[in-house]
C-alpha cells in the first residue's frame, strides 16, 4: 500500500504548462497508431501474397470510409513521428537542446507535418490510389 | 567488489538495466534505418499509377524492391517492439506488464514473420 502514495517522476503537474509537453507525448502517441499500422501492413502484404481474390477483398476493406479516415489519420501520425523522429536524432548528437531551439524546432515539425501530411493524404486517399 | 560478474558488468557499463545501451541503441539505429527506408516506400509507391493486384505484383516481385520492403518491415517491427516496450514498462503495472511485454514481443515477431514470408512469396511468385 505504501508503494501506491509514493510521488511519481517526472512531477508533470508541478510545470507550467508549455506546448513542447505536448508535441513530446504526441511522439509516443503516433508511435502506438504506427504500431497498429503494421497489422495493415503486413494483410496488404499477405494480401498480396495469397492472391487477386484475397487482395481484391483487402482493398474493399480498405476502401470503405472507416478504415480510409483511420488510414488518414495513420498517415498524419506517421508524418509527425518521422519529423519529430529527426528532431530527436538532432537531441541525441546534442544539437538543438536549449529551450529557444527546442521551442523553434518544434514548431518546424508542426509546420513540417502539416505540409507532409496534405501532400500524403492527398497522393494515397484523394487520388484514389488506395480504393 | 567481489563477484566477478557483477566488476565485469560495472566495467562494461551495463546499469541497472543489466544490457547497457543496447535498447537505447537499437532504437536509434532502427530510426536511422527507417528514415532513408520511409520515404523510399512512400515515394516508391506513389510513383504507381494504382495500387491495383497486376501493379503491386509486379512492384513487389522485382528482386531490389523485395529486398528494401524486407529491410523496411525488419526495421519498423524492431523500431515498433521496442517503443510498445518502453510504454508499457512506463504505464502499466503488475502481471499485466510481463504479460503485456511477451504479448508485444510475440504478436511483433508474428507480424514480422507473416510480412516477410509474403515477400518471398511475391519475388518469387509461387501462386
Amino acid at each position: 500500500m505504501a508503494m501506491a502514495r509514493r510521488p511519481v517522476s517526472p512531477h508533470w503537474q508541478v510545470y507550467r504548462f508549455a506546448y513542447t509537453m505536448a508535441l513530446s507525448i504526441l511522439h509516443r502517441a503516433t508511435g502506438l497508431v504506427l504500431s497498429l499500422g503494421l497489422l495493415l501492413l503486413a494483410a496488404w502484404l499477405a494480401a498480396a501474397a495469397t492472391g487477386p481474390d484475397c487482395y481484391a477483398a483487402f482493398r474493399e476493406f480498405a476502401g470503405s470510409w472507416p478504415v480510409k479516415v483511420l488510414v488518414g489519420g495513420g498517415i498524419v501520425a506517421f508524418c509527425y513521428h518521422l519529423s519529430n523522429g529527426v528532431r530527436h536524432l538532432l537531441w541525441d548528437l546534442g544539437l538543438g537542446l536549449e529551450r529557444a531551439e527546442a521551442r523553434r524546432s518544434g514548431r518546424i515539425v508542426v509546420v513540417t507535418t502539416v505540409l507532409l501530411a496534405a501532400a500524403l493524404l492527398w497522393l494515397f486517399l484523394f487520388r484514389g490510389a488506395v480504393s | 567488489m567481489t563477484d566477478p560478474a557483477r566488476a565485469l558488468s560495472q566495467v562494461l557499463g551495463r546499469g541497472s538495466a543489466h544490457e547497457g545501451a543496447h535498447h537505447w541503441r537499437v532504437q536509434r539505429l532502427t530510426a536511422l534505418a527507417l528514415l532513408l527506408l520511409c520515404p523510399w516506400f512512400v515515394v516508391s509507391l506513389a510513383l504507381l499509377p494504382q495500387l491495383d493486384f497486376t501493379t503491386v505484383r509486379a512492384w513487389a516481385g522485382s528482386l531490389w524492391h523485395a529486398v528494401l520492403l524486407s529491410l523496411l518491415v525488419i526495421s519498423l517491427c524492431w523500431h515498433s517492439q521496442l517503443g510498445v516496450q518502453v510504454v508499457i514498462e512506463d504505464y502499466v503495472r503488475g502481471a499485466t506488464r510481463g504479460a503485456g511485454l511477451v504479448l508485444s514481443g510475440f504478436v511483433h515477431v508474428l507480424l514480422a514473420a507473416i510480412a516477410l514470408l509474403a515477400i518471398v512469396r511475391l519475388t518469387l511468385g509461387a501462386p
